[in-house]
């Protein structure tokens, strides 16, 4: 009954359509040259690298700890699972033991981040789908998140709150009870987005079956998070790689096994739903106690080779350090979840329409300066 | 026709004329503010009281702006386009029966010229998009002609399906043969054709597709099409668009009154027929309004299935549902 686009045929004329770098569907500086047969894409080239900042670079010539805060700008909107990662990976090189009460505060903040994330996505995806409304929706909620944020770590986007062995500083007052707070109100606002956009029908016609992207494609091109996910693999850093406390909470990885646009957004919305009952735990078994491990005032991590992955809101972000003992890096490297979401675009739109061409890429979740590093 | 005949049509054409721009210019407003009421935020606030006077600030602005015509167009149709989107608009507003006296002119076949009219914004749409020069304005122009295509049909056969019961072309006359209560509008006709009511939502679903308003803005999806066949337009070159959006609107609206809703007629029988008139014909604006704010937009060949697959085929049927009712009532 429902007439999918198929590969067009007759006559091959196409043209290049220049789909950025400044286009409303990119949310960023990316460009896509797309050669275009009607409104059929025939072939797509991502031209990455327009905010490319030189992390890597800068975290090789600076003392360990002064790197800290860049890497919560490379993803500007999950910069809690970020900084987690680095400090993650120096506190594995020094063998830095961090205290349980700081281990359970980076879960729910990382959490309540990985919320925040989610949200902007979902505005973001329902504004490339031409709904605007979601958008303040979304925005009213993580507004919560972020005051809450705020009044602990002093930033609303780029935190930098965890530092080597630890917390800056502890808990605010409030903070438990706001997060709480936020935590009831939060589960029925979820029920009413479902109401809202999921079992919408006009929405649900533009993402389901639209932009299937397989579990071998996203192992192709190395894509994981809720593309992953979205595609049937319950592969999430946070069960795969153990780390911080969450192997002693409770909560199930979204898997879902359609892997088309629908899927990754039904992953999406099914894991804030998990982070909240992640906080929920956290704030009940918070221990007391001291917030930073005894950390010498010069790092000098040993000699060697550390790796410490997260899962940041986009899916797998991995630090890896090389240490030659001295106070500064020999090399830094970042191994960021949209570089590889977004390289598979070039394949996954080849004969798709623009517009579906768009739902796909919205559901990709991407943040440029994430891609470009 | 008496002497004072022309004059009295000239001032109905200036009343209407300047009707339709303090309609586009206050629709824009009352869409801003009922935006912002749907989503959570007060709309604009700071120009005159409550943002009043936003509307005559943003003309200000795009009437002192450079036209920029870019390299490569083809300048006379480029500037002919948005000339050719107001002018038809402004005329069917003359043959709109506002109430049984306030009509421009009561024309015998007021129907045919006003969907006359009504058509020739994709003309001129698809004109701004292929003379720009710009790969969006042609995919743009493109989806318009075919979007308009798709939807004249259905909306056509609603039509003949209300022609059948008035028998008139005159819009006066359809209007006229809804009087009395509420019950008599062709809207609840259901002694005539049970299935009026869907033909008159196939009836608003075509109408908001003929404006190019959400879920069908195929011509101007932002997010893929960045502002699609008004891209490389400035200043007024756009603002004739966005009026003449508003007033192919409150056009569309004012023929779902008058077809479905017994035009100027009172359902209590208080207060005059224009106020009737306009108090339905806002309902239906704000209908528009509320439609566009909580839906995405539909794709592209959604769209023209949901066209040929579904609506064609059922305003067929109520078509000939009620030629067999009239048949045998």
């Amino acid at each position: 009954m429902e007439l999918h686009p198929v590969q067009s045929t007759g006559p091959q004329e196409t043209f290049v359509l220049n789909l950025g770098p400044q286009h409303p569907a990119t949310h960023g500086v990316l460009r896509v040259k797309l050669t275009m047969d009607g409104e059929f894409i025939k072939d797509a080239v991502i031209v990455a690298g327009y905010v490319h900042r030189e992390h890597e670079k800068m975290g090789e010539n600076r003392p360990w700890d002064q790197f800290l805060p860049n890497t919560g700008r490379i993803d500007y909107l999950s910069a809690m699972m970020y900084t987690h990662a680095y400090v993650g990976a120096i506190e594995r090189a020094c063998g830095i033991e961090v205290p349980p009460r700081a281990e359970y505060v980076r879960v729910i903040t990382s959490e309540l981040n990985r919320i925040s994330s989610h949200l902007v996505w979902w505005g973001a995806y329902l504004l490339d789908l031409g709904g605007m409304t979601p958008l303040l929706y979304a925005f009213d909620d993580r507004e919560k998140i972020l005051d809450l944020l705020e009044a602990l770590t002093g930033a609303r986007l780029t935190y930098c709150y965890y530092r080597v062995g630890g917390l800056a500083e502890d808990l605010n007052e409030g903070f438990v009870e706001g997060t709480r707070d936020f935590v009831k109100e939060f589960r029925p606002r979820l029920k009413m987005f479902r109401r809202l956009v999921s079992e919408n029908i006009i929405f649900r016609k533009r993402v389901e079956g639209i932009g299937i992207i397989d579990a071998e494609m996203c192992r192709k091109y190395g894509a994981t998070g809720p593309m992953i996910r979205g595609a049937g693999i319950p592969y999430d850093v946070r069960r795969a790689e153990p780390y911080s406390v969450y192997p002693e909470l409770d909560f199930e990885i979204p898997v879902d096994p359609a892997a088309d646009s629908m899927s990754r957004y039904k992953v999406r919305m099914e894991e804030m739903e998990q982070s909240l009952r992640i906080i929920e735990q956290c704030l009940d078994r918070l221990p007391d106690g001291p917030v930073m491990a005894k950390v010498p005032r010069v790092l000098k991590p040993p000699e060697g080779d550390f790796c410490y992955a997260t899962e940041a809101a986009r899916g797998r972000f991995e630090v890896r350090i090389v240490s030659t003992g001295k106070p500064i890096a020999h090399r830094v490297r970042l191994r960021t979840p949209c570089f590889g979401n977004l390289s598979l675009f070039e394949e996954a739109a080849r004969g798709m329409m623009l517009a579906d061409g768009i739902a796909m890429m919205g559901s990709l979740d991407l943040v440029i300066p994430d891609i470009d590093r | 026709m008496t002497a004072a005949e022309p004059i009295r049509l000239l001032l109905f054409l200036v009343g209407a004329a300047t009707f339709v721009g303090l309609n586009a210019a206050y629709l824009v407003w009352v869409e801003r503010k009922g935006a912002g009421r749907f989503q959570r935020r007060a709309g604009p606030t700071e120009v005159g009281y409550a943002g009043l006077l936003q509307p005559i600030a943003d003309a200000g602005k795009l009437m002192s702006k450079q036209l920029i015509v870019p390299p490569g167009a083809d300048r006379m149709l480029f500037r002919l386009a948005p000339v050719m989107m107001m002018p038809p608009a402004i005329m069917a507003f003359a043959i709109l029966p506002f109430s049984e006296y306030l009509v421009g002119i009561d024309l015998n076949v007021g129907l045919i010229a006003l969907f006359a009219f009504s058509s020739f914004n994709v003309i001129a749409v698809m004109l701004a998009g292929w003379s720009s020069r710009n790969k969006y304005g042609i995919i743009s122009a493109a989806r318009v002609v075919s979007q308009n295509v798709a939807y004249e049909i259905p909306m056509m056969l609603v039509i003949i399906t209300i022609l059948m019961l008035a028998g008139t072309l005159s819009l006066t006359g359809i209007v006229d043969q809804q009087a009395g209560a509420f019950w008599n509008w062709n809207l609840f006709a259901l002694a005539s054709n049970p299935l009026m009511p869907v033909t008159f939502i196939i009836f608003f679903v075509c109408m908001l597709s003929e404006t190019n308003r959400a879920p069908f803005d195929m011509a101007e999806a932002e997010s893929e099409l960045v502002a699609g066949a008004y891209t490389e337009y400035a200043g007024m070159g756009f603002g004739v668009f966005f009026m003449a959006e508003y007033a192919n609107i409150v056009i569309g609206c004012a023929i779902a009154v008058i077809l479905f809703l017994g035009g100027w007629h009172s359902p209590v029988g208080v207060f005059p027929g224009v106020f009737w008139f306009l108090l339905k014909l806002y309902f239906m604006v704000f209908v528009v309004i509320w439609v566009r704010w909580t839906f995405p937009r539909t794709q592209f060949y959604g769209l023209l299935n949901l066209s040929w697959k579904i609506l064609i085929p059922i305003s067929i049927f109520t078509l000939l549902l009620s030629a067999v009712m009239i048949k045998l009532v």
